[in-house]
């Protein structure tokens, strides 16, 4: 196996792209990728896409882009894990390049959701969930993610302000980022006082529907300096790990088993420990699963989440800065974009590439993007060259 | 010569519905729909009134205030997306119960909820074209919202009359433009009772961009500044969205809130920027600049600056102004508003 790195990130502002296209801002993105790295070439690609034939009634994704991008005939492959789409088409390209069959690889996210209405997203992204066991008796995410709060609360003392203040450090740090859709600063009261939408979430504590792509380009680190004057970013460690799809099989519904075993085998893979992870980026697509991931990944025990974005650990000069990015919550959530995306703001913490929200001297960083309630999880170490 | 209004006239229904009668209703939050919508309660039609009743109502205002002679009406144009009948005119029964028949021109308009601008347009355009001497352009409608939707808690009912002429002008009409592109935010085909939305689709680019690309070249036309005007009305689907154009356009608050019905009207869809404009000129004073920019779903906005003369201080009180009927309501439950707008209907016995 060759050691990769990430040669190129690209990504578009995030938000309602009423004047885009599915295609335009996939195209957009993977193209300033192309550019960032100064590749002449990509020999493969990888397209993160959770449900666009619901979303824009359009499939065969890999054609689409591969034409539209002035690629063919290179292979191409459209991936889909629920959410988690992004992280396994980084992790697909990964295999390729560290296998030896190609040397230039694309790994790309997109999602357009606005073009359905609230009923028809809710709709789509509940096929993520166990239709026969879930969906079809009625429940949708955050229905899901509510029942995982109240029981976090029941068995920890979580408290209601404790997921707020989740949502307020990350609008926090989306406040510094461009690219973000709701890049505004909000209060405790903020998130208190806004519309109940499953008891105990509001919708302060729910990621937003969003149009956007994100993209990057890997190679085989030693060969990195020979395609591209941008400095690489090492890839230490590329895992998945899978769970019950339904939230009810679980012994335990407050954690995240298939979080956990990724990040236990990234550990294990990159040769670090919790501890050395400098940068975080992580899957919040609601308040509470900021809380209960950075559990499972071992930063903080079990229960004790809640209390430590309280006391600000996962705020950007935190023991364990968090979403730096603005998160899924601020940020936006284009479900198939956003694993590719956590790996862009990383590459860019590495790089010293951050801007205002840029944290200091980073030397490794984490990504964690999951699908559905957990029943899958991809987890990525990356370190500074 | 210059052309202007001649004659204006609003009339708004006396029943209203607030917004936590409708929400207790359907288990929604009347808060956050007062908050988000900036609206507190809407008109109802009652059962026995339609665009045809409240745009005689509001066409005899106009007529009173301006003085004229109805048979001298050359044409009326009413804008609305709930005309009565499918097919036969509004304008017909309107024309005939003001007097103005036979020698009239006249055709019912469309366009969401700009038919009623629309309608001012043109009957201005045929006085300034010398093809009648009067022109009436009505805006009225008695908007439908599907129980439950977010629709339900803003539509409502009013009318709003303009009687274009040369002679005796209350406001000169001194500049007009229009902004229109296919956009299809907000529809309802035929045999359907309800109309259909795109959700947030209608606000960036459908309202917004079209009152924005109005509303700038109107002011590159007029060559005026927002600070030029004493006065400013936008199409109110709901409270928010005027006041975030208009200040984005450069308008401030004391501008707009003369005009800005719809927090205790609701949107009255062909009749909401046309009211607003009635409200303004209750009280203009002679030379004040009145922007107005109405926005029609499909989608387009059209604008106008008027300025205020000396004749409009005397017509004002000639009528019964809009924000004393607005002022004015009696308060329906739910169920009685499910029957006034044919949401329950009586089992007809055979």
């Amino acid at each position: 196996m060759r050691d990769v790195a990430v040669i190129g990130v690209g990504i578009n502002k995030w938000g309602e792209l009423w004047e885009h296209s599915l295609r335009n801002i996939f195209v957009d993105a993977a193209l300033k990728a192309i550019d960032d790295a100064g590749v002449d070439h990509v020999d493969s690609m990888y397209v993160g896409c959770m449900t666009s034939g619901l979303f824009v009634g359009q499939e065969h994704l890999s054609s689409l882009f591969t034409d539209y991008m002035g690629l063919n005939p290179i292979p191409a492959t459209r991936v889909e894990s629920a959410c988690a789409s992004g992280g396994v088409a980084f992790r697909s390209a990964i295999m390729e390049v560290a296998s030896g069959m190609s040397d230039v690889v694309l790994a790309g996210g997109v999602e357009k959701m606005n073009d359905l209405d609230g009923g028809g997203v809710t709709f789509a992204l509940a096929t993520a969930s166990d239709q026969e066991y879930e969906a079809y008796n009625g429940i949708t995410f955050p229905g899901l993610y509510a029942l995982m709060a109240r029981a976090h609360m029941e068995k920890y003392g979580t408290t209601r302000e404790q997921l707020a203040h989740v949502a307020v450090k990350n609008h926090a740090n989306g406040v510094l980022n461009p690219d973000a859709q709701f890049p505004m600063k909000i209060t405790v009261d903020t998130v208190l006082n806004s519309v109940e939408v499953a008891d105990p979430l509001r919708l302060m504590d729910c990621s937003p529907v969003t149009d956007g792509a994100a993209a990057l380009i890997v190679c085989p680190l030693d060969m990195a300096s020979k395609f591209s004057k941008a400095t690489p970013v090492r890839v230490a460690a590329s895992t998945m790990g899978t769970d019950t799809i339904a939230l009810h099989s679980r012994s335990d519904l407050t954690f995240l088993n298939s979080t956990a075993t990724a990040a236990e085998k990234a550990y294990a893979m990159a040769g670090v420990g919790p501890r050395d992870i400098d940068v975080t980026e992580v899957h919040d697509c609601f308040t509470i699963a900021e809380i209960c991931v950075t559990e499972a990944l071992g930063y903080f025990e079990k229960g004790q989440g809640g209390a430590a974005a309280e006391a600000g650990a996962t705020a950007r000069d935190g023991e364990f800065p968090v979403n730096p990015s603005g998160g899924l919550k601020s940020k936006g959530h284009p479900v198939g974009a956003t694993g590719v995306a956590q790996v862009v703001e990383i590459v860019k913490q590495l790089r010293g590439d951050a801007g205002e929200r840029q944290i200091k001297g980073v030397k490794r960083g984490l990504t964690q993007n999951m699908g559905g309630t957990g029943g899958s999880s991809v987890v990525h170490i990356l370190e500074a060259v | 010569m210059a052309v202007g209004i001649v004659g204006y006239g609003a009339y708004i229904p006396l029943h209203r519905i607030k917004v936590e009668e409708i929400a207790k209703v359907w288990g929604a939050d009347a808060p956050s729909y007062k908050r988000g919508l900036m609206l507190q309660e809407k008109s109802v039609p009652a059962p026995d009134q339609d665009v045809i009743t409240m745009s005689v109502e509001a066409a005899r205002k106009a007529l009173k205030r301006s003085g004229i002679n109805p048979v001298d009406i050359g044409n009326i144009y009413i804008g609305s997306e709930s005309h009565p009948y499918a097919v036969k005119p509004s304008g017909t029964v309107v024309a005939e119960a003001i007097g103005a028949t036979p020698d009239i021109h006249c055709a019912d308009f469309e366009f969401a909820c700009k038919a009623g601008s629309e309608s001012m347009f043109v009957s201005y355009g045929l006085v300034k074209a010398g093809l009648v001497k009067y022109g009436l352009g009505i805006g009225a409608d008695t908007s439908q919202g599907a129980p439950g939707d977010a629709l339900e808690y803003s539509a409502s009912a009013g009318a709003a009359a303009f009687l274009f002429g040369e002679e005796n002008l209350l406001a000169t009409v001194d500049h007009t433009c229009s902004y229109t592109t296919d956009t299809p935010d907000f529809w309802r085909r035929e045999y359907q009772f309800y109309p259909r939305h795109g959700g947030r689709f209608t606000g960036e680019p459908a309202y917004f961009k079209h009152v924005m690309g109005a509303g700038t070249k109107l002011l590159e036309l007029s060559g005026l500044k927002p600070s030029d005007f004493q006065w400013a009305v936008f199409h109110q689907p709901n409270g928010k969205f005027p006041m975030k154009v208009g200040k984005k356009l450069g308008f401030t608050e004391e501008q707009m809130t003369q005009g800005w019905l719809v927090p205790k009207l609701g949107n009255t869809y062909s009749g909401a920027s046309p009211l607003g404009l009635t409200a303004i000129l209750d009280v203009a004073k002679p030379g004040d600049k009145i922007f107005m920019c109405s926005y029609g779903s499909g989608a387009g906005s059209d604008g106008f600056v008027f300025t205020a003369q000396d004749k409009l201080t005397e017509v004002q009180g000639a009528a019964t102004q809009t924000w004393d009927q607005l002022n004015k309501a009696r308060y329906l439950e739910y169920g009685a508003y499910a029957k006034f707008r044919g949401k329950i209907n009586k089992l007809e016995e055979n």
